[in-house]
């Protein structure tokens, strides 16, 4: 026990020895949830449009204002014709055109049905899609408004939608990224520090010293990690404490479940970069491998940002062998819905297991080195 | 121009003796690519919804069926408890819950607005805005069909979308140019970033110190391997997204040569100030994620829109190289951008890629005294 502590103070002052490091990893969390938390918006607001008013009514220039008075829009251009507005789309300075044709004031006046044009730049699909949604809504929207006064008619019959948003009513999408910054910045710090640290001594043929010490293995293993794993836990308290506090994120459920579960993902993170560092001989490698194989992918396919429910079947499978896929689904699970473990276990579960496995892989891995 | 060879040739030999680091740089973005092109996408469809039809009528079961049938939604589960829609939300086995009240056939059947209450679950905003939007069309269509003639008003107003470049608004035409950026950006980065810290922590340094070249040659000598390698993998993945994606080529070859070379050059620079100014290559590796990675999936434009940050952080995104590559090649592969309109970007790119590279050899000049 006292060597154990020997080593992991000796850890703690090569960290400390190196005071930018210790900065980064304070100021990494920080950094990343100012980011995901300002930038990470899938919200649509302020699209720039252009709009080709061929009528240059009273009428066309209301249904311009509306546009422009709506939060979703801004209406950077007018033009005449319908053929000035491909410059616009073509650099990218407009994402959406309104053509208005000739005459359109004289079908509302008239109440005869006119047709508004909405050119919309599909190169971004999914702002596209949205701004489409807006646009179309809001016509419609002021269309009733036309009809209800020209005609004094109550709205007519059909189905009065009643829709209703659980868990996030604002439909911020900060609410569903911030909790996933956790699990992020946590396999970041963790598993990539850790991994480095080991293979460093390797490196610097430090390792072999601490190789013929009395130290047992699972005392050197564990003092290695141990420190990393303070990190980890560390840097859970300060980003919850600034999605809590700062962004406002509601933290629904329990937060001793929240800290347990953390402290089991931090245990995966560190097996990961115990792994990583068996299969590599420099720090290089040890970035490439932790880069390319480890990190990109748990990016992309955990569900952290892209729906795992809209990838296809064959890459679906894949996905399970993500231990940030369990976690986000606990994380975001005990923030916005307020869950505890009789209905998150499955993910705890899949953790552990996942956990185990690839310590035991580490572990076997190093012994087969050592031997 | 001789130093620099040299250095160049040194570089090389070192990048052979690692075989798998150079397999890394030139295949491993190629897998990304197919990978990531193929498992990503914004597209929602088979959203599993939950129904709670308390009517049972066939007006009911007409408006369940034109969810079915929208092609966006699919069938989870029936349930015949509040409590049931709410369980399976929390569990994420419905996405969205169908509530159909008792006595809907009979209010629809006379003509009054018959309500219809949709549970979205909103924890993904971005799904959930996009669900919303197609409950809602689906419900205005039914209800249209619902009403008796008499209580049917006329359309007054009406929009007709027409989608450019993208006509089937297929995420993956957008989503791939952005993997390209962002595939090109860590293969740069990660190639450069710990070249320079790696002799500083195993003391080599002093050699670099001691070689009788001037510190731009021996920059320029460090970076043309690798920005040799980070070219053929961007060739290959902008190739395989041509095969493999569909993704068009509307535009000018050499214009796309030319805006890929000024950003690797860019993405290669920053590699290069990390690791100038960094102790330890566990210090260049973080710095690596923070300012390089993270800005490119965030800050680029890749995934989130510029315009709906806030102001500041619009500011902040003007130091992202990623941001006016992404115009660009989005400019060239999918609209057919003329050089002309894309001076603009391609002048940002060279700003940064010859700012990014002064500093870093103002820095190493530092170094070496």
């Amino acid at each position: 026990m006292q060597r154990l502590r020997f080593l992991v103070r000796k850890e703690f002052q090569e960290l400390r020895r190196n005071p930018r490091l210790f900065g980064l990893v304070v100021v990494a969390p920080i950094l990343q949830l100012t980011l995901l938390g300002y930038a990470a918006t899938t919200d649509v607001r302020d699209v720039p449009m252009v709009v080709a008013d061929g009528d240059r009514s009273a009428a066309s220039r209301e249904l311009i204002a509306r546009f422009d008075a709506s939060p979703y829009f801004s209406v950077v251009r007018t033009v005449t014709t319908t053929r000035e507005i491909e410059p616009f789309l073509e650099s990218g300075s407009a994402w959406l055109a309104l053509s208005i044709p000739v005459d359109y004031g004289g079908h509302v006046g008239s109440r005869r049905p006119a047709v508004v044009q909405v050119i919309a730049d599909g190169s971004d699909a999914n702002a596209t899609t949205v701004a489409l949604g807006y646009a179309s809504s809001l016509v419609a929207g002021y269309a009733e408004e036309l009809a209800a006064s020209a005609a004094d008619m109550p709205a007519g019959g059909g189905i009065d939608a009643r829709i209703r948003i659980w868990f996030n009513p604002q439909l911020e999408s900060r609410h569903f990224m911030i909790p996933g910054v956790l699990a992020l910045v946590l396999l970041v710090v963790t598993a990539n520090l850790a991994a480095m640290a080991i293979v460093r001594e390797k490196e610097l043929g430090t390792l072999e010293q601490l190789n013929v010490t009395p130290l047992r293995r699972w005392e050197l293993i564990t003092g290695k990690l141990l420190p990393y794993g303070v990190i980890g836990m560390v840097d859970v308290v300060l980003v919850v404490g600034v999605a809590v506090f700062w962004f406002e994120i509601p933290l629904r459920g329990s937060f001793v479940l929240l800290l347990a579960m953390s402290l089991l993902y931090v245990l995966c993170t560190l097996a990961l970069g115990l792994f990583i560092s068996t299969v590599s001989d420099t720090q290089q490698q040890a970035m490439m491998t932790a880069t390319f194989f480890f990190l990109t992918p748990m990016v992309y396919l955990s569900g952290f940002i892209f729906p795992i429910e809209n990838m296809p079947a064959v890459i679906q499978p894949l996905t399970y062998l993500i231990p940030l896929r369990y976690f986000l689904v606990i994380v975001r699970g005990i923030f916005l819905k307020g869950i505890g473990l009789e209905l998150l276990w499955p993910q705890a579960a899949a953790l552990a297991a996942w956990g185990i496995v690839v310590l035991s892989l580490a572990v076997a891995r190093s012994r087969k080195r050592a031997a | 121009m001789r130093g620099a060879l040299a250095v160049c040739r040194k570089e090389l030999r070192q990048i052979a003796r690692d075989q798998r680091t150079l397999f890394i740089l030139v295949f491993v973005p190629a897998f990304f690519l197919l990978l990531f092109g193929y498992a990503l996408n914004f597209d929602i469809r088979h959203v599993r919804l939950a129904v709670e039809d308390r009517d049972g009528t066939p007006e009911s079961r007409a408006v369940v069926s034109a969810f079915v049938d929208a092609g966006y939604f699919d069938l989870a589960a029936a349930v015949y408890a509040p409590r049931d829609a709410e369980r399976l939300l929390d569990l994420n086995e419905a996405r969205a819950a169908l509530v159909i009240p008792e006595g809907f056939a009979r209010e629809v059947r006379s003509g009054r607005r018959a309500p219809v209450q949709v549970i979205i679950g909103g924890d993904n905003a971005n799904t959930a805005t996009t669900v919303l939007g197609y409950a809602g069309s689906i419900l205005r269509t039914v209800g249209a069909q619902l009403a008796p003639a008499a209580a049917q008003a006329p359309p007054g107003l009406s929009v007709e979308p027409r989608i450019w470049y993208n006509p089937e608004l297929r995420s993956t035409l957008f989503l791939v140019p952005g993997l390209i950026a962002y595939i090109a950006m860590i293969t740069a980065v990660a190639s450069t970033a710990l070249s320079i810290v790696r002799e500083k922590e195993m003391g080599t340094m002093e050699q670099v110190r001691m070689a009788p070249i001037g510190t731009p040659s021996f920059i320029i000598g460090k970076t043309i391997p690798y920005f040799l390698i980070a070219l053929a993998s961007s060739a290959l993945i902008v190739g395989a997204s041509m095969t493999l994606f569909g993704l068009p080529m509307r535009g000018n070859w050499l214009t796309l040569l030319l805006a890929l070379s000024l950003f690797l050059a860019g993405a290669l620079a920053t590699g290069l100030l990390i690791s100038t100014a960094s102790e330890t290559q566990q210090v260049a590796f973080q710095l690596a994620l923070l300012i390089s990675f993270l800005p490119t999936i965030m800050l680029s434009g890749f995934i989130f829109p510029i315009s709906s940050m806030p102001p500041a952080l619009q500011v902040v995104t003007w130091f992202v190289p990623a941001r006016y590559f992404l115009v660009a090649l989005r400019g060239i592969v999918l609209k057919g951008t003329e050089l002309s309109h894309i001076l603009p970007q391609l002048g940002a790119l060279s700003l940064y890629a010859a700012a990014v590279l002064g500093l870093a050899s103002l820095r190493l000049a530092k170094d070496r005294g």
